[in-house]
């Protein structure tokens, strides 16, 4: 396990002194999301390993190409977890890729976001300068929070070198509990619980089932699962199947769609199978509406549609105003002043 | 451009908005001369106090059309210089904009107007049962657009989080008057994460006139221990041995001695007087969970060492004794006529190694250093104690000050935990980043403010200025610390 950072960093210096668009490429098991990159090949995965972690501090470092599925059991060793919960979509993810789409898991509304844990980050630019932004302490206003502006990226900022987390004990106790309920219910229960204090730490429904993932000191669980009079399950991989897309909602080729909403929106009018995850504020479409009514009819409801896994040609990311797409545009320029980085390949017709 | 004078700037303003929200004379201008850090002061050229978004865009439009640089402030209560003025330059102040424009019980969100002050956030939706986690020690006085600007932390952070972590929507006007929304009523938003970096963006990136706050399910209880301790050592081993043993407290803080005789004098809050360092450890959350917890925390305060333990047993005491460490500042303000509050974080590791440098630091300069800080998170707040009537005593605070801050970067900190660098730590930031990082973050802003009219020469010093300090402070024109490790 090297640093590969000055070699990484060389090779953008080069690819950006001609021009040369570069892909960057970790595990490959995201490759599908988001608009298909052009350009030559830049390997990251031989810049892998755990830098520094010190269970203590709760922070761990290391080396974008790590494998997240690495980081998982030494975490777990030491009692601890990264608590964003981040979904690898394949056993090849890299911690560098999950940062890259900024992906969090279920327990995200509660305990936090990837971005949110995400304390430094040491990054080549699209001119092939090491920059290192934030540290490996939790509160740092020094200079602009650019660490957390490389979450969901697509590393069209800059190349990950290495990224510091916080990390956090796991809980002590976690129950699952189920209520069967239609959507609406689902959706109304979820965010009066959520406006309560509960240990809660998950609430999905699927397919006219309700679930509470409850987590937290024992006490705490045994106490709600009575105050909320639910069935309690054996956690059978439910919540780690939704977070990979393992579910049979998530099985078949209809394209599937990621409505991010205010949590407390009632179902959306849209034909065809809804899944709810995030307590409301994330859900998974997969039917046959028209993109266009999609995303105007998310849109109405204050969120905005992601096209998650879909055919060719169709846009993935909601539109921006104008406004917010040249301040996007000027962003990414101030980053990658040659556009080398993760270019897309062509704008869907 | 030559500047512009007053009149032309007060005339042209004059043709859009309403003459008596611009402040023009001495006297009038005077009271907004600094914020919190009141050892530097300017005049600004003119003060407007706008009331509402419309007359912040005319505002900005008109300054950005004559090329007038424009200083952003709330309530004035920053500690690091940010919302110093410009002499010729205008303050927007925007304190008057002050209204809570809605609450959503559902969402559990609060959307409110930059001026709104922290605490009344939390006042205001207490009936639903809901409250505002980030709680900066000002927060009585501070304003939610400051707490953005600053990514204002707090007591409670190390288990709520920093404003950035609690801001789901902010409307931003750039110097061109163009409104942007950034981050929605939802958790995310397309396109890249915006809104980490306006928060904490201290007035540089665009003016905040709008911002939408997560609000959480007030806890159901809440419990402090105060435990006072034979060493700063071994208090500071106590909070990594309690966050090592999988608890996160809601605040975990300490006070070493000097800081508990002058609350002691102050208020008399009932802390250990044989103590060289107390530490404060508050646990929230359901009453079975918190009882379970303080078992665990007094069982690790007894195995590391403790001389004393108090255990808060009703509201009124809980308060008592976090009083003593909410009244810190002003008591050491008692012992000396000034003193400059720092604002550095290590990791927590290195507490003991840096707390002794910091005091023979202090030993050798001649000046005094009362410690009150975040331990939990590592963030310190150093008190140096000067009397600014004494020739030559605010220079040599000031430069235990940047000793200090050189002290964090050593120990693989940060010039800035919470206060944010303004005016004050600009020089330091020459010493934490490199070139290229600094020419990255000026990059970054001129994506947002091409012609540089926001807040200029604070946040992030030109490459001349570090290069002047360079020849200062070291031989050979090189970095100070050239190896370094910045991470």
């Amino acid at each position: 396990m090297t640093d590969c950072g000055q070699q990484i960093a060389d090779r953008v210096r080069a690819a950006a002194a001609e021009a040369t668009p570069l892909v960057i490429r970790g595990g490959g098991s995201k490759a599908w999301y988001g608009d298909p990159p052009r350009g030559d090949t830049l390997d990251v995965t031989d810049h892998a390993g755990v830098v520094e972690y010190d269970p203590g501090e709760l922070v761990l470092t290391c080396r974008a190409g790590t494998p997240l599925a690495e980081l998982r059991a030494l975490l777990q060793e030491n009692g601890q977890h990264l608590p964003f919960d981040p979904p690898a979509f394949g056993a090849a993810a890299t911690i560098g890729g999950a940062v890259a789409c900024g992906f969090s898991g279920p327990a995200r509304p509660w305990t936090g976001a990837l971005r949110d844990y995400l304390l430094g980050t040491r990054v080549v630019n699209g001119r092939g300068e090491i920059l290192r932004f934030g540290g490996q302490v939790m509160k740092n206003v020094a200079g602009y929070d650019v660490s957390r502006l490389m979450a969901g990226a697509r590393g069209t900022l800059g190349v990950l070198l290495d990224v510091s987390f916080k990390v956090l004990p796991r809980p002590a106790a976690e129950r699952t509990l189920r209520f069967a309920c239609a959507q609406g219910e689902a959706i109304r229960r979820m965010n009066a619980w959520a406006g309560q204090p509960l240990p809660l730490s998950g609430a999905a429904w699927d397919d006219g089932s309700l679930w509470l993932r409850l987590a937290g000191a024992q006490s705490e669980v045994d106490q709600a699962t009575k105050t909320l009079d639910g069935r309690a399950v054996e956690d059978d991989g439910s919540w780690q199947a939704l977070r990979e897309h393992e579910l049979g909602f998530f099985a078949g080729d209809a394209p599937l769609w990621r409505l991010s909403l205010p949590p407390a929106t009632a179902p959306l009018d849209l034909a065809g199978p809804c899944l709810v995850d995030w307590g409301g504020a994330q859900r998974w479409y997969r039917g046959a509406e028209a993109p266009d009514r999609v995303r105007s009819v998310t849109a109405a409801a204050g969120g905005h549609a992601t096209l998650f896994r879909g055919p060719p040609g169709i846009e993935r990311f909601h539109p921006l105003p104008d406004a917010a797409a040249q301040l996007q545009a000027r962003i990414r320029q101030a980053f990658d002043p040659h556009g080398i980085l993760n270019r897309r390949a062509e704008a869907p017709a | 451009m030559n500047p512009v004078s007053q009149d032309r700037l007060l005339d042209e303003l004059r043709q859009t908005v309403p003459p008596d929200i611009l402040l023009h004379s001495e006297e009038a201008r005077r009271p907004f001369e600094c914020d919190g850090l009141m050892v530097y002061r300017k005049l600004p050229l003119l003060v407007a106090l706008p009331e509402n978004a419309g007359q912040v865009r005319d505002i900005l439009k008109t300054c950005h059309r004559l090329g007038v640089p424009v200083v952003t402030r709330g309530a004035g209560t920053g500690l690091s210089g940010g919302a110093l003025p410009l002499e010729d330059g205008l303050l927007l102040v925007l304190s008057r904009m002050n209204r809570i424009l809605e609450i959503d019980a559902d969402n559990r969100t609060a959307r409110v107007e930059p001026g709104v002050r922290n605490l009344a956030v939390s006042e205001a939706v207490a009936p639903l049962g809901l409250y505002y986690a980030p709680d900066p020690s000002s927060q009585i006085a501070c304003s939610i657009g400051g707490n953005v600007a600053e990514n204002s932390g707090g007591v409670h952070c190390l288990k709520y989080g920093l404003t950035v972590h609690n801001v789901l929507q902010v409307k931003l006007l750039t110097i061109e008057g163009e409104e942007l929304l950034i981050g929605s009523g939802a958790l995310d938003a397309p396109g890249y994460d915006l809104l980490a970096i306006v928060n904490g963006s201290e007035g540089m990136l665009g003016v905040i006139t709008e911002v939408t706050l997560r609000l959480l399910p007030r806890p159901q209880t809440a419990q402090v221990v105060l435990a006072g301790f034979a060493t700063v050592a071994a208090a500071a081993a106590a909070v990594g041995a309690i966050i090592g043993a999988g608890i996160v407290p809601a605040g975990l803080e300490m006070m070493d001695r000097l800081s508990v005789d002058a609350v002691e004098a102050f208020i008399a809050p009932g802390y250990p007087r044989d103590a060289e360092a107390v530490l404060l450890c508050e646990l929230d959350g359901g009453a079975a969970e918190v009882a379970e917890q303080m078992r665990r925390v007094r069982e690790i305060l007894d195995h590391e060492g403790a001389t004393s333990i108090t255990v808060s047993t009703s509201e009124s005491e809980r308060l008592r004794l976090w009083a003593g460490r909410k009244n810190a500042f002003p008591a050491v303000g008692r012992i000396k006529p000034d003193y400059y509050c720092m604002d550095g974080t290590i990791p927590r590791r290195e507490l003991p190694e840096v707390l002794a440098q910091i005091a023979a630091d202090a030993a050798d300069i001649g000046l005094t250093v009362a410690n009150v800080f975040h331990a939990g998170d590592g963030n310190l707040h150093p008190l140096i104690m000067y009397d600014a009537d004494q020739p030559g005593e605010l220079e040599k605070a000031e430069a235990l000050g940047a000793k200090i801050l050189r002290r964090c970067i050593e120990a693989g900190g940060t010039v800035t935990g919470e206060h944010g660098v303004g005016m004050e730590k600009i020089d330091s930031m020459c010493e934490q980043f490199s070139a290229a990082e600094l020419e990255q973050f000026h990059a970054l802003k001129r994506a947002f403010d091409p012609r540089g009219l926001l807040n200029p020469g604070k946040a992030v010093p030109t490459l001349n200025r570090c290069a002047e300090l360079g020849a200062m402070h070291v031989h050979g024109g090189a970095l100070p610390f050239p190896d370094l490790p910045r991470f």
